[in-house]
């Protein structure tokens, strides 16, 4: 479904991608682990089409992310639903108007009826167990976890084939960061959708992931099921994991 | 020093081709009327006090002054006519312009480079939303349309305070003081200032709007692109008031 081939990039002298080739199948949950600083964000934006690779291509779908620009990458993008990293729900809106906002923008001639709109946005805030009491309220009135599950219920809402998640579990708290995993599981499994996390959470990422990779300076130091990952021989993915399976 | 340099230029040239993006936008559908209004309230009634209440001071004290300068000639009744065709053609739309950029425009930045830092851009153009068009072409077609109408009011208030100072406090006679406005003001004043007003409406909009846009580092850069905004756009409009009168009227 999604197909990265030998992507670099470069934000001035700092060559952040070096050859990043992955391939996520359809209705996988695909997980980029890395450290701080290793460009899993940037590899991500471009799988979206909001940066452009210095070389390579993204393909997606049918879609080839990297060459399009203007009104058909807008058309590429109606495929996605994206979570960011804080969430990013519009906080000039109430919960109703973030979680509505993709179906209202919908093209001319698919637009939705209002009921219609509503009846949706409540049947997606009900998928992340959030009842029709925080359709009026304001995304500063929300709690971290409630913005996180507004964000993925607002990327869910016009019935996506891909997710993106930036970081889900990020600055959450041990039973909100389990019941995101479930999210992310429950969403692949319930609606098919392919999805691509990306997050340095070794824990939440062996929870969710059908396959990994470990991001770091600018490569893959290590890719494939979480149980091939964990075998890895490589030093930095044997030290990053250690980080996490030494504790337990 | 160079690379700074380097840096103004290459800032300058993507807020030029972000200004052009805008105007190209403008014209694609969907088009946003509720947006648009959302915006002429903010930007057009929500200036309207600060606008109105430096109109009048600004006219009360010109008023004052033509007065005093005139009376040594035995010429006051030309007050009025003079403070009028000073408003309509330079104080009312450089004024006006400076106000609503220390207003609506810092609050204009603000509100753009926060959603850029918290990402809440990124997302809208995940959604296949562009934020040119949905946030930037609003702001910049209110400014257009009620930076004209804000002058007005500056013009009416201007010229009701310097002739309450004019007539009522220096005592110079209501005729001549009317008589002389109609001699000196005519439609082209009026609508050489509403001109300025339209084109610094545009400059302000595409200046505070692109450092809102283009904002980076948190909430210490949106900081820094506000301060930018305002000087920036400040300067804009007393470069451009120049430039426009030289090109109307010559040297």
């Amino acid at each position: 479904m999604i197909e990265v081939r030998d992507l670099w990039k470069s934000f001035g002298t700092n060559q952040v991608l070096k050859g990043i080739t992955l391939d996520v199948p359809k209705g996988n949950t695909y997980v980029v682990l890395g450290g701080s600083g290793s460009g899993k964000t940037v590899l991500m934006k471009h799988v979206i089409g909001l940066l452009k690779p210095d070389r390579g291509t993204v393909r997606v779908g049918e879609h080839e992310i990297s060459t399009l620009t203007g009104r058909e990458l807008n058309e590429a993008r109606r495929m996605f639903g994206m979570v960011f990293q804080g969430a990013a729900l519009f906080d000039s809106m109430n919960v109703f108007d973030n979680v509505a906002f993709p179906l209202r923008e919908k093209r001319r001639g698919t637009r939705l009826a209002a009921a219609e709109v509503r009846k949706r946005v409540i049947d997606k805030l009900a998928v992340v167990d959030l009842g029709e009491e925080v359709l009026g309220r304001w995304p500063a009135e929300l709690s971290g976890g409630m913005r996180k599950r507004v964000a993925l219920a607002r990327a869910l809402v016009s019935d996506p084939q891909v997710v993106l998640y930036d970081e889900p579990t990020t600055g959450l708290d041990p039973i909100t960061t389990n019941y995101v995993d479930e999210m992310i599981v429950h969403a692949k499994e319930r609606l098919g959708i392919t999805s691509m996390v990306i997050s340095h959470d070794i824990a939440s990422a062996f929870r969710v992931a059908d396959r990994l990779a470990v991001l770091y300076d600018g490569h893959l130091a290590a890719e494939g099921t979480p149980a091939e990952v964990r075998q890895s021989k490589d030093p930095f993915v044997q030290r990053f994991l250690s980080t996490w399976f030494e504790k337990q | 020093m160079l690379s700074r340099l380097r840096d103004a230029f290459e800032d300058f040239g993507r807020m030029i081709l972000f200004a052009g993006e805008t105007v190209a936008w403008a014209f694609r559908p969907p088009f946003r009327p509720d947006q648009v209004l959302a915006q002429m309230a903010f930007i057009g009634a929500g200036s309207a006090f600060i606008v109105g209440v430096t109109g009048t001071f600004a006219g009360m004290v010109f008023g004052l002054q033509m007065n005093y300068a005139l009376r040594q000639f035995a010429a006051e009744g030309y007050t009025g006519g003079s403070t009028a065709f000073a408003l309509a053609r330079e104080l009312s739309p450089v004024f006006t312009a400076l106000m609503v950029t220390g207003r609506a425009g810092s609050a204009i930045t603000t509100e753009l480079g926060t959603m850029r830092v918290t990402e809440q851009i990124d997302a809208m153009e995940t959604m296949a939303v562009s934020p040119i068009q949905y946030l930037v072409v609003p702001r910049v077609l209110a400014s257009v349309l009620m930076f004209p109408v804000l002058t007005m009011l500056f013009n009416a208030l201007g010229y009701g305070g310097a002739y309450v100072m004019g007539v009522f406090v220096s005592g110079i006679p209501e005729g001549p003081f009317i008589q002389h406005t109609r001699e000196f003001l005519g439609p082209d004043d009026i609508f050489h200032g509403l001109g300025k007003a339209v084109l610094f409406g545009y400059i302000v909009a595409v200046i505070t709007t692109w450092r809102g846009y283009a904002a980076s580092g948190g909430a210490r850069g949106v900081g820094e692109g506000t301060t930018r905004a305002v000087v920036a756009s400040s300067v804009a409009i007393l470069v451009a008031d120049y430039a426009g009168t030289v090109l109307s009227v010559g040297t």
